[in-house]
């Protein structure tokens, strides 16, 4: 899961779908979710019309296709069970290329890569048009509980400190000559932990001082109000609803 | 083993995110009773903490690592609410910001990583602590409880996957390949987590959680030889409101969602399920190398499913609801002694806290 991380998730950007309310894209990339989860495997013109849709957001956003495949490395984990499982699958089994693979295997499979990478592509998209402050304050606009989004601000805030400092100490051990290599070493990699949470910790109780001095009370002042017009609404609501007229069509077909 | 979407049909789904939301809003309440307003940044400092953790990679065999889950380290360190609060951002923020994870396979991420890990962590450590005492038993606890939060996590994948996964892989594989690499991965993040919790202990032991209760009381030797016994800071008990009315109507809306889902999805079999009847597969068990496990027992799922499925969703979502309401209980009947002074009392509060947590019976 680390291979991801590091790069940077948001892209800057003026385009109609980087102007939408964050609440709004949620909404519609959970809806479309939804409706990719919930389709049947064997509707291949559905996943099809899927995956052209959100083509058409990325154009319509202009996120060009190597950063989403990029950042769709997270997927791997997965492949790599989906692709195991024609081979491990129970049940009748054909012969491809000469290897005897399952049917329900290969069903799964596809069914696992299908539906996991349009999640992936879809989730990818929204990060990369909504800035990460904006989509927690549109996720509590969609009633997530306020103290969650805050938890989650400040977590998302001081990542990269956090990380900093991680980097800072892993420079130190490697400057030292230490190198992980076996077993041996974890525990100089676990004592680096202990350090890393007494520093994240203590630094938690500085800010939270410096947040006391300038007058907060446990929640924190809203500055911007995010409402969204219906026009936005109908707008965001496009892409779910394309998706859900795809899959309408393909049951009519099927 | 962030689970995408598309990989546990719509029921399984459905009913983790129910079990999720009820085990988050219990740990909202506990947390914010017990770090006030400093719920937020000190919460939010440390999922940062438990997701830089989660980038440290540690050698486990020849050629593979596997990096840490954190549930039980967080757990023992920041206690079990704002531990399952660290492990639902950290996953939400993965799942929003790095699409690492299903946005419909948020509950599912949320139950096995954040509310199993340290529902089952904590739930060890307490009974190791409750054993033995001192600080070598705090490192072995620790030792013991992550060792056995990551295969426990593993092990509910595989039944999540019983229940409802859409590949049609045997569950004795499945089982045996998750629990197999999982107490690998368990054995590392044990020892990751004692020396961590180990080092915590040597240089802030007022910050363990874990070692909170276990603090010898502050003793002043005057110059006659006079000795008195500060009694240790008032804990910060100040919510007088139980938390019971709210954790049953939580334990029963679950449990309703739960069975409800599991029953309406129990009537429509999933692809698997069809597939196994149409193609009836089932008498080709004996053909196939892994086929110990029966392939009858898997038909017999997608068989009688309304029985099985739906007892299944409910005592799973049972257990953890009632696992989540006994801790809670429990946190609330024992009173923490050394409490972190508020940060209006300042350094003097920290030098007391600190000189009574470093006298811990070793």
């Amino acid at each position: 899961m680390s291979a991801g991380h590091r790069h940077r998730v948001h892209r800057p950007g003026d385009t109609p779908v980087h102007r939408l309310p964050p609440q709004c894209k949620l909404a519609a990339v959970a809806a479309f979710a939804l409706t990719v989860v919930a389709t049947p495997r064997e509707w291949f013109a559905a996943f099809a019309a899927y995956a052209l849709l959100l083509a058409g957001v990325a154009l319509a956003a202009r996120v060009p296709p190597g950063f989403v495949l990029r950042r769709m490395a997270v997927e791997v984990p997965f492949v790599v069970f989906a692709l195991a499982v024609p081979f491990i699958g129970t049940g009748e089994r054909v012969a491809v290329a000469g290897l005897s693979l399952s049917l329900p295997g290969l069903w799964a499979a596809w069914n696992i890569l299908a539906k996991a990478t349009l999640g992936v592509a879809a989730s990818v998209l929204l990060a990369a048009t909504t800035e990460p402050r904006m989509l927690l304050l549109g996720a509590q606009r969609l009633r997530l509980p306020p103290l969650l989004v805050q938890i989650a601000m400040f977590m998302a805030r001081y990542l990269d400190v956090i990380a900093g400092e991680m980097r800072r100490m892993r420079v130190a051990r490697e400057a030292r000559g230490f190198a992980a290599r076996d077993v041996r070493h974890v525990p100089v990699v676990a004592r680096s932990a202990g350090a890393l949470f007494i520093r994240s910790y203590e630094r938690g109780e500085r800010v939270h001082l410096a947040m006391l001095s300038r007058g907060y009370n446990g929640s924190m002042p809203v500055l911007s109000d995010l409402t969204a017009s219906a026009r936005q609404w109908l707008l965001a609501g496009t892409l779910p609803g394309a998706a859900l007229a795809a899959l309408l069509g393909a049951w009519a077909l099927a | 083993m962030h689970v995408p979407d598309g990989f546990f049909n719509a029921a399984v789904s459905v009913s983790a995110a129910a079990v999720a939301a009820a085990g988050v809003a219990v740990c909202l309440r506990g947390a914010r009773r017990e770090l006030d307003d400093r719920t937020a940044p000190m919460v939010g400092l440390v999922a940062a903490f438990v997701f830089a953790v989660q980038m440290l990679n540690f050698p486990v065999a020849a050629g593979t690592s596997g990096h840490l889950l954190g549930g039980a380290l967080a757990a023992i360190l920041v206690g079990p609410y704002a531990a399952v609060l660290c492990m639902a951002v950290v996953l939400l923020v993965q799942g929003f910001f790095f699409a690492d994870g299903g946005l419909t396979a948020l509950g599912v991420n949320i139950t096995l990583m954040g509310l199993v890990t340290v529902v089952t962590g904590w739930g060890v450590f307490r009974l190791v602590t409750r054993v033995a005492r001192g600080r070598a038993a705090l490192t072995a606890a620790s030792f013991a409880a992550a060792l056995v939060s990551v295969p426990a996590s593993a092990l509910t994948f595989t039944l999540l996957f019983w229940i409802g996964g859409t590949a049609p892989v045997e569950i004795g594989t499945v089982a045996a390949a998750m629990g197999g690499v999982h107490v690998l991965i368990g054995i590392g993040e044990g020892l990751i987590t004692a020396v961590t919790v180990g080092t915590v202990l040597a240089a802030r032991p007022d910050l363990v959680y874990g070692a909170r209760g276990l603090a010898a009381p502050l003793v002043l030797r005057g110059a006659d030889g006079e000795r008195t016994v500060v009694p240790a800071a008032p804990a910060r008990d100040a919510s007088p409101r139980p938390a019971r009315p709210f954790l049953l109507a939580g334990t029963a809306l679950t449990l309703v969602l739960a069975g409800a889902v599991s029953f309406f999805a129990s009537g429509n079999p999933d692809g698997l399920e069809r597939v196994a009847e149409d193609e009836g597969f089932i008498g080709q068990a004996g053909d196939h190398a892994l086929g110990s496990w029966s392939l009858a027992d898997y038909g017999e799922v997608g068989g009688v499913p309304v029985g099985v499925a739906g007892v299944i969703g409910v005592v799973i979502t049972l257990a953890v609801s009632g696992a989540v309401a006994y801790a809670a209980r429990r946190r609330r009947a024992a009173a923490p002694g050394g409490a972190r002074g508020t940060g209006e009392a300042g350094g003097a509060a920290d030098g007391v806290t600190d000189g009574a947590a470093d006298g811990i019976t070793a």
